[in-house]
């Protein structure tokens, strides 16, 4: 058998991942959005992972749950990511700096 | 009555009557504001003459009329202390000031501030009769203030005028410098004996004659010493003495009957009467006496010097007076306390007439003050010319006017003093007298006699006096005649002051009564010594006037040097005036503008706004900044929960 720990290794790896992929890039925002992507998969990687070894369904039905906002918000950050692209002609992350103090 | 009341009443008349003068003047008018000052003035005139009687039947009263204030033990209190030093003063005072007032009726008669003039002059009476009055040093304190206050208001009187207000701060700022020394002698009498009450301290005082305090550096205070040299150098600023005396030549700005009023009867003597007042206190410091002498003969001896060269009449009468009061202060040195105190009484007589007479001949001269351009006026001015004659013959010492026999008493006095200095002041005293007789008979030639020298139109216009001016002049110069004759007797015997001035009468070496006095002048150095004066005088300016020219021509630095004063208006002007107003330049320029405006409010400013500037940064307004930032922080916080 595996070790439980490998997979939530595993999980851990894949949001640090994401991590970079959102603080190291200053080109790309769609590289954002897949970023976020992979920041939810790492959080179901953790939930089935549990679920096989406590021997409880529930951590699997909630994947469902996580899926599905998960494709909604994708979505969503794409729609806002083309009306971006339309008033600033830009997808470059440091153009994006009206907070600035 | 009460005796209370009639005491209290003294001052009161003449506070009420400055408050009617000055509030309601306006609406009353000036018939009605001039009466009610000499209807104030008058009345407390007459109830000092009372008090003067009661006293000299034996009757003194020593007691508090209200309790200001009770702190930390120490009472502050009003009270008077009615013996025969004060009761003399409150007739001097009160009567030199009835003669202004009246006399003022005619000189002020032409002034838009009338009505403030007699508000003013009755509240100087005010002051000063709380001032000779008073049985503690607080009230002494209150009336030395007010006299000096009012004494500004006065030499402001025409407040338009530049020079006029140069004087009135340079007078009061002077006396500032004077107030201080007092203030710190009153301070350390409080602290020596705990109270301020005049007979606590004079019973008190026998005992602590040998108590010394410890000074810096390890150095020993005589106590009684400090005390007494801090007080005298109060009446210093008052009396005007060598060098605190320069506010007075500049208080001629003010109108004659002040002049006459405050610069010479009252006010100026009010440092001498601090000083015979303070008798038991002075008699146990040598030390102090010795200043005292050195300072008093000092001033006698320069002031008349620089009186011989003065060209405008009030200067000279004004030095006169300088160099009166320092022969008034040397016979405080001298210990002659009461003799002192009887040549302030008979000075302050033919001095106050020598100034109304001279104020009376500048009405007369359209207020030209200047006396080369006088002459000639004893055939237009017949009463002004007699008095002032009065006035000059018993200044200048000649018997037997009044200042004959005080004179006379302090020259003697000081001969047979045994305190340290007294050869000096016995040669100054005896040059001063010489000096004394030839500027008031110089005043006296230069004005009246030998030929007009003044314009035709004022010519034309040379008329006596009126009555309101003239009378004042005659009724002074009764008692320079007489004052000297009635009262010398009873001073040298010690009955007049009995126990008021310690001690009572004078040296037994001085036994002196006035036949003696009279028989023993032919022989005696100072009689000859005013004679030649007169005599100098009359040769320089009526027998030869070509004499004081050629004079002048050949020793010219001497007559350089009085014509500046010795130079002390241009060294405290120099030093003190232009140094403070300089120090004041570099503290605002440097403490105030540079320090504390720039460094320290706009400092702080400029520090949050450069750090303001830095920590700006951090709001970069990239959202993956601030999202790092959580995350930081989070795995911080959890580290911390799991490690501590």
């Amino acid at each position: 058998m595996i070790p439980l720990s490998h997979y939530l290794i595993v999980g851990a790896l894949l949001f640090a991942i994401s991590v970079v992929g959102i603080f190291l890039n200053r080109k790309n925002l769609v590289i954002i959005l897949m970023a976020i992507e992979l920041l939810l998969l790492a959080a179901n990687m953790n939930f089935v992972a549990f679920s096989h070894y406590l021997g409880n369904l529930s951590g699997q039905v909630f994947v469902f749950f996580v899926l599905t906002v998960a494709a909604a918000e994708a979505a969503i950050g794409l729609a806002i990511l083309i009306v971006l692209f339309r008033t600033r002609r830009s997808i470059n992350v440091q153009d994006l700096d009206r907070l600035k103090g | 009555m009460s005796r209370e009341l009639l005491y209290l009443l003294i001052p009161l008349s003449c506070l009420a009557a400055a408050l009617v003068a000055g509030f309601l003047g306006s609406r009353i008018g000036r018939v009605n504001a001039h009466r009610s000052a000499i209807g104030g003035v008058g009345l407390a005139f007459v109830l000092s003459c009372v008090v003067a009687w009661d006293v000299f039947s034996g009757n003194h009263f020593n007691g508090a009329v209200y309790t200001w204030a009770i702190s930390g033990g120490t009472h502050f209190e009003i009270g008077f202390l009615i013996d025969p030093l004060s009761a003399v003063m409150m007739v001097i005072v009160t009567f030199v000031s009835l003669m202004v007032h009246i006399y003022t009726i005619g000189y002020m008669a032409e002034d838009p501030g009338y009505t403030r003039f007699f508000s003013y002059i009755a509240l100087f009476t005010f002051a000063m009769l709380m001032l000779v009055m008073s049985n503690n040093f607080l009230q002494l304190f209150f009336g030395w203030e007010a006299v000096g206050l009012v004494s500004y208001l006065l030499i402001g009187f025409w407040y338009e005028r530049d020079s006029a207000i140069r004087a009135n701060m340079k007078a009061f700022l002077v006396n500032r410098v004077g107030d201080f020394g007092f203030i710190l002698g009153i301070g350390a009498v409080l602290a020596l004996f705990g109270s301020l009450d005049y007979q606590s301290v004079f019973d008190a005082a026998p005992g602590f004659a040998d108590r010394t305090a410890q000074g810096p550096f390890g150095s020993e205070w005589h106590w009684l010493t400090l005390i007494c040299l801090l007080l005298f150098v109060g009446a210093m600023g008052k009396s005007a003495q060598v060098p605190l005396h320069v506010w007075l030549p500049d208080s001629m700005e003010g109108p004659t009957p002040i002049s006459a009023l405050i610069h010479a009867a009252t006010m100026v003597t009010a440092g001498i009467f601090l000083v015979a007042r303070m008798s038991p206190l002075f008699e146990l410091s040598s030390t102090a006496l010795s200043v005292v002498l050195i300072v008093g003969a000092l001033t006698a001896l320069l002031m008349a010097f620089v009186a011989l060269v003065q060209t405008d009449i009030k200067r000279v009468v004004a030095y006169s007076t300088l160099s009166q009061l320092g022969y008034m202060t040397v016979a405080l040195g001298a210990s002659a306390y009461s003799v002192a105190i009887f040549h302030l009484a008979t000075h302050a007589f033919f001095k106050a007439l020598l100034f109304l007479a001279a104020g009376s001949v500048i009405i007369a001269m359209h207020h030209e003050q200047d006396m080369r351009r006088m002459g000639g006026l004893r055939k237009v001015m017949p009463v002004t010319y007699l008095t002032c004659v009065i006035g000059s013959l018993a200044l200048a010492g000649i018997p037997p006017f009044a200042g004959f026999f005080s004179k006379d008493a302090i020259i003697e006095a000081v001969h047979y003093s045994a305190t340290p200095g007294a050869e000096f002041a016995y040669a100054a005293v005896l040059i001063g007298v010489v000096l004394t007789a030839f500027y008031s008979f110089r005043l006296v030639f230069m004005t009246f006699h030998g030929e007009g020298r003044m314009d035709s139109t004022t010519r034309e216009h040379l008329h006596e006096s009126p009555k309101v001016v003239t009378v004042p002049l005659i009724a002074l110069a009764v008692p320079s005649v007489l004052a000297g004759l009635l009262l010398v007797n009873v001073t040298m015997d010690g009955s007049l002051f009995g126990n008021s001035i310690v001690p009572g009468g004078v040296p037994e070496a001085l036994d002196m009564t006035a036949r003696g006095m009279l028989a023993h002048a032919p022989f005696a150095a100072p009689f000859w010594l005013a004679i030649l004066g007169i005599a100098g005088a009359w040769v320089c300016y009526l027998w030869k006037p070509e004499l004081p020219g050629k004079v002048v021509q050949r020793c010219g630095v001497i007559y350089w040097v009085l014509d500046k004063k010795y130079g002390f208006d241009e060294f405290y002007q120099r030093v003190f005036a232009d140094g403070a107003r300089g120090l004041g330049e570099v503290l605002s320029e440097w403490g105030d503008r540079r320090l504390i405006d720039g460094w320290l409010v706009n400092g702080a400013a400029r520090v949050v706004a450069r750090t303001a500037s830095v920590v700006r940064h951090v709001q970069s307004g990239l959202v993956y900044h601030y999202a790092f930032v959580m995350i930081i922080g989070l795995v911080a916080l959890m580290s911390w929960f799991l490690f501590r």
